[in-house]
């Protein structure tokens, strides 16, 4: 099976991915995680204005079958939180670089992303 | 130790399933997505390889009496080709497993077949050998989990779906009992796809459907003989879920949550006017009533119950545990399953379940949660 791996991204080694904006970053998980966990049923994620970190949880993606914890591929403040996520969770199975997103954060450090896979490296990795 | 496989288990492989252990063998867990699995079973039909169940054949002049010591139902009850649910306890009144009893029919060589659950049976074959043996009783058992396949196609359509298929293989020969008609929890001799099989009118979906125990080498022509959604372990547990059903070992666990089944609130297969182990523990629990009921809840905010969680009152104070739950595919609303304290058991009643340390509200529920 092959998965949507775009090139522009930035990946986690635990599947989530970071997309550069100018000075912030919107972040969600890879179309591989989607796939693996199933159908999604809930999603937990802090709100506007709360800091995360790079490399530690931010939240929660629930399927059916399973609980996984989100980790940070970035530090900073979250400027905007994907709500269609809290109704319809499932946008993250349907689309997961598109309406599946779920935070935008003002980065501390742009170069947080340096350190992340680039699309080859992850696909690498899930291959 | 190497898991045990059905055998189908390359042809599982083939068609796309993701496996997962369960009770020590390999089996499919989700073919496609558990939700749409789920709402196949819902809306017509699902097929679903169950061959980790066990099956142990009992026979002999004293066959129903070894049976009836050992199960809580009452085995002299149902007729050739009908079937019973009951569980196994120990002394203490304990559940060990529960199971489904087909008394055969007559066509069978052996009297009785019992289906105690995955990575159970040679504990089964092992306590019914044993006892035999201790009692002096003249029955053979025979665990012949390896010797046969179990499917389940289960939904509104399934039953149509299944006669259908037995009817054009059996189109020139003797006329079987029209699997239609087959009563609930009865079973019959059926030919589908060629290949001899038992037909029970059972599931464990709260959907109608049957249950077909199938020689090991005539699995494949008989799970290809359903053109419908083949199902996994995952939608199995969410449709059971909804339907109230005990998963043994989850719900009930004789070392790691031990119960009894007024506990468990499956007294209805309890027949205290028989003679079985644990009957005299049982007796001094059926008038006073158990201290803990098992209960159905529905979480009031987001969040999904899983097993081990805690159930809280509204102080805050752990009152139980949740054995199973999910987020119902049917009611879109988030589930689950545990014992409380019988005060709290009355539906309606204000619990919390605390989820990765936050206490969301919830309510408790009469099971099953969805009405058939």
């Amino acid at each position: 099976m092959s998965f949507e791996i775009p090139d522009e991204l930035r990946y986690m080694e635990s599947h989530e991915w970071a997309d550069r904006e100018d000075g912030t970053a919107r972040i969600g998980i890879s179309d591989f995680a989607q796939d693996e966990l199933g159908d999604i049923v809930f999603v937990e994620f802090p709100e506007e204005g709360e800091e995360i970190t790079h490399d530690e949880e931010f939240g929660v993606v629930e399927s059916i079958k399973a609980v996984s914890d989100l980790y940070s591929p970035v530090s900073g403040t979250v400027t905007a939180t994907n709500d269609a996520l809290l109704d319809a969770p499932e946008l993250v199975n349907d689309d997961p670089y598109g309406e599946g997103w779920m935070l935008e954060v003002d980065l501390d450090d742009a170069d947080d992303l340096d350190d992340l896979l680039d699309a080859d490296a992850y696909r690498n990795q899930i291959e | 130790m190497a898991l045990r496989e059905p055998p189908l288990a390359a042809a599982h492989d083939a068609r796309g399933a993701q496996t997962t252990e369960f009770g020590g063998w390999a089996m499919p867990v989700e073919f496609d997505s558990i939700r749409t699995e789920h709402e196949s079973v819902r809306e017509s039909a699902g097929k679903f390889d169950v061959s980790h169940m066990g099956e142990i054949e009992v026979s002999g002049p004293d066959a129903a009496e070894l049976l009836g010591r050992l199960t809580t139902n009452d085995v002299s009850a149902p007729d050739p080709g009908n079937a019973q649910y009951a569980m196994i306890t120990d002394t203490e009144g304990t559940i060990l497993d529960d199971t489904v009893i087909y008394r055969l029919p007559e066509t069978h060589d052996a009297d009785f077949l019992f289906v105690p659950n995955a990575g159970h049976d040679e504990e089964m074959e092992d306590r019914w050998t044993t006892h035999r043996d201790e009692w002096e009783l003249d029955a053979t058992v025979d665990n012949r989990t390896e010797e046969y396949a179990m499917f389940a196609v289960q939904g509104p359509d399934a039953v149509e779906l299944v006669a259908s298929a037995a009817d054009d293989a059996n189109a020139t020969a003797d006329a079987d009992e029209p699997l239609a008609d087959l009563g609930r929890f009865s079973a019959t001799d059926a030919t589908v796809a060629d290949v001899d099989c038992l037909a029970a009118r059972t599931g464990y979906t709260g959907e109608d459907g049957l249950e077909l125990i199938v020689p090991w080498d005539g699995a494949e022509a008989v799970w290809e003989a359903f053109d419908c959604q083949p199902c996994g372990l995952g939608a199995r547990d969410t449709l059971r879920i909804e339907a109230g059903f005990l998963l043994s070992g989850q719900d009930f666990h004789h070392e790691e949550n031990p119960r009894n089944p007024f506990e468990a609130d499956v007294g209805f297969a309890v027949d205290l006017d028989t003679e079985f182990v644990g009957r005299d523990a049982l007796a001094q629990v059926a008038e006073p009533g158990p201290d803990e009921r098992f209960v159905g809840f529905e979480l009031e905010t987001r969040g999904v119950p899983r097993h081990g969680y805690d159930i809280t009152d509204s102080e805050g104070t752990t009152i139980g545990t949740v054995t199973s739950g999910t987020m119902s595919p049917t009611l879109s609303t988030p589930v689950g399953m545990g014992y409380v304290p019988t005060e709290y058991a009355e539906p309606g009643t204000a619990v919390s379940v605390r989820v990765r340390g936050e206490p969301k509200e919830a309510r408790t529920r009469a099971l099953p949660f969805l009405e058939r």
